[in-house]
């Protein structure tokens, strides 16, 4: 055949059916038309096509401070099963211990990078010193190296898929323990005194900072935002209630994330056993003893 | 929409005695089905988790030391939903969209908004249909950013007899509230109609020569959307809308369409199987696709995006469709049939529902269908296409 078809085999699959709703469960569009990514929503082979034809480039960065160096291994070795297989990957570690970071064996194409940074004095600094550290290295690294970031707690391992359906500009993670809450229930920040103030009727969900991620240009515009936001709120001398998370949760308010993504993709089985709603546990807690891995 | 005058074809009509049992059966299953449904929906509306046990600590403590005894890193134990925050709605909304609030609550619900359609595609594209958004924050998201929207419309010959009550209707229902090009298209610039227009709105009359065959007159839009494309819409608007002009808007149709690339499904075939949709079956023709193959059939009539990707897609159907001439064939459905062929190779970013895109003439107002939004204007075929 001759002009502009290309050759090779067409990727086959079922047809989609206009009349069968995928998941009857479970709320699979936001008001704003944003997907909210289950399983059953979406086929892989067609996605994983899309990105690939783009030669995509997906960072992961993840945060191991003092004693949190001991979940890297099982973090790295169950991300190189699950996370973006087939794709381009680019790991990066911060850490204050670069040499407790363990060498994982990596599939092709897929990189680990340490970045030596400081830990924050308390376990709420470091997770609120997260925003300054990626929104700097959006600039100076990430623009450059990968077209999206997906920035994750690391007290965690993959049991499933996580893959390009997550991918978009902007990206939040519905929090497991909200999902079904009223939004009054939600615990945002309810001080007006704080930059992450949401009065009790307002809110679309409840987002949880240990997963979220979209454009790199997006997520520098997410970490200086909430970076700012918390500099102001030490200013004017208080902590929002759950840092982080809070000003995240803000911003998400004001910026309607392009996916959200199911609890499927945040989960901790020994909280919250495995309902009926969630088809696949994908990304879920390590079981940890808090006070022993939060003294220095 | 000359071309919603296809229709799958029958199958031959059933015996009397057929239709009255199977008339029989509906009013069983229906009296049936109001006795048990209450059992029906509460299998839906799964029992909420146990009250889990938390560790000594309780809830969420406000940041201050760490306890031990809770989890304290944000994997916060609360008990399950009570049950009065799991809703569905069982009846329709008449507006838009129920309140944000009941919708948010119920994010574990049974039975989604829609629980009757698919409404987003195996690629995550959205697919529009009433039930499914909020006008008020996707055009509080849309005036944000200034956006501008241009319309454009061929109306060659007789056709631009359809235009008063295209840009009538338009008025009304299309992008209200935010800034509106409409791009007309004609070989008869004196006879484009004077419509009021709202504040932010305007009318852009570009003359064009009028090919020969309506068919041509179809095809041909391709190459002109793609020249005007890079000679006037990149710098003008943001989003462009292609749209045949015998028709009429009856129904909100706004920014909820938008995104970089979106096609219509066609309203003769949202049920059918893809081995029964009229895609160009010849593999001589670059708007062939097997019959194994392709995910929905999408009618010329309304299509757009970004003026980027409305560029990409117009300039690789005029291609496709100028090999097609050179290798003396013609798409059995001419440009919809090149349209096709793109979105399933380049898969669009949204997909409207064929509220978008009606023949009540034709084809009535089925249960499925909440609202027509943009509706075939009846019309005379032999009529407006003799010169």
């Amino acid at each position: 055949m001759q002009g502009i078809r290309k050759a090779g085999a067409e990727l086959l699959y079922p047809q989609p059916k206009v009349l069968t709703p995928s998941r009857n469960d479970v709320l699979v569009l936001t008001p704003w038309l944003a997907p909210i990514v289950w399983e059953g929503t979406f086929n892989t082979d067609i996605l994983n096509e899309q990105f690939r034809l783009r030669n995509t480039t997906i960072g992961l960065t993840v945060f191991a401070i003092r004693k949190y160096v001991v979940f890297l291994e099982l973090f790295l070795q169950t991300a190189e099963k699950h996370f973006m297989v087939g794709h381009r990957v680019t790991y990066y570690v911060f850490t204050d211990r670069p040499a407790a970071v363990p060498r994982v064996p990596l599939g092709e194409g897929r990189r680990v990078v340490v970045l030596e940074v400081l830990g924050g004095p308390r376990w709420q600094d470091v997770s609120m010193q997260r925003m300054v550290v990626i929104s700097r290295f959006c600039k100076q690294r990430f623009l450059r190296e990968v077209d999206y970031l997906v920035c994750a707690d690391v007290d965690m391992k993959f049991r499933d898929h996580v893959g390009v359906e997550i991918l978009s500009p902007l990206f939040g993670t519905l929090h497991p323990s909200f999902y079904g809450a009223a939004r009054k229930d939600f615990t945002y920040e309810r001080r007006p005194r704080s930059q992450a103030h949401i009065p009790r009727d307002q809110g679309d969900f409840y987002y949880m900072g240990a997963l979220f991620g979209g454009s790199v240009a997006e997520v520098h515009r997410l970490t200086s935002a909430c970076h700012q936001a918390m500099a102001i709120d030490q200013a004017n001398g208080i902590e929002a209630v759950w840092h982080d998370e809070s000003h995240l949760n803000r911003y998400l308010l004001d910026h309607k994330p392009t996916k959200v993504l199911s609890p499927e993709y945040l989960w901790d089985q020994q909280l919250l056993g495995w309902p009926r709603v969630m088809k696949k546990l994908r990304f879920v807690a390590v079981p940890k003893n808090h006070q022993d891995i939060r003294a220095t | 929409m000359a071309r919603l005058l296809r229709t799958q074809t029958g199958k031959t009509k059933c015996c009397s005695l057929h239709t009255v049992a199977f008339l029989l059966i509906i009013l069983v299953l229906v009296l049936f089905g109001w006795n048990v449904s209450p059992v029906l929906w509460g299998q839906w509306l799964r029992a909420p988790p146990k009250p889990l046990q938390l560790r000594q600590g309780a809830l969420a403590s406000p940041s201050g030391s760490p306890s031990p005894a809770f989890h304290g890193d944000g994997w916060r134990a609360l008990p399950g939903p009570p049950s009065s925050t799991v809703t569905f709605s069982t009846s329709f909304p008449s507006t838009g969209f129920p309140s944000l609030r009941s919708v948010m609550q119920g994010i574990r619900k049974a039975g989604a908004d829609r629980n009757d359609v698919l409404v987003l595609t195996p690629w995550l594209a959205p697919i529009v249909w009433e039930g499914t958004f909020n006008t008020d924050i996707l055009n509080e998201q849309f005036r944000l950013r200034n956006t501008t929207i241009g319309l454009t419309v061929f109306a060659i010959r007789k056709y631009v007899v359809f235009l008063e009550l295209f840009l009538q209707t338009a008025e009304k229902h299309f992008m209200v509230g935010h800034r509106v090009t409409y791009y007309v298209f004609t070989d008869r610039p004196a006879a484009v109609p004077r419509v009021p227009l709202g504040e932010g709105r305007r009318v852009v009359v570009l003359e064009v020569l009028g090919g020969p065959r309506w068919q041509d007159v179809s095809m041909q839009r391709m190459v002109v959307i793609s020249r005007f494309c890079k000679q006037r819409f990149l710098r003008e608007v943001d989003y462009l809308v292609c749209a045949d002009v015998d028709m009429k808007f009856r129904d909100h149709v706004g920014v909820e369409i938008l995104s970089p690339l979106f096609g219509t499904l066609h309203p003769s075939f949202y049920g059918a199987a893809r081995k029964d949709f009229t895609y160009e079956r010849r593999p001589r023709s670059q708007a062939h696709i097997p019959r194994d193959q392709g995910d929905f059939y999408y009618m010329g009539a309304l299509f757009g995006g970004s003026v980027a990707e409305v560029h990409r897609l117009t300039s690789a159907c005029h291609q496709a469709m100028a090999i097609d001439q050179a290798n003396g064939i013609e798409a059995v459905w001419h440009d919809e049939s090149h349209l096709n062929r793109y979105l399933l190779d380049h898969k669009p970013t949204k997909v409207l529902s064929p509220e978008y895109l009606w023949d009540q003439q034709l084809l009535g107002w089925p249960r499925v269908m909440k609202k027509l939004r943009f509706v075939a204007v009846p019309k005379n075929h032999q009529d407006i296409r003799a010169t």
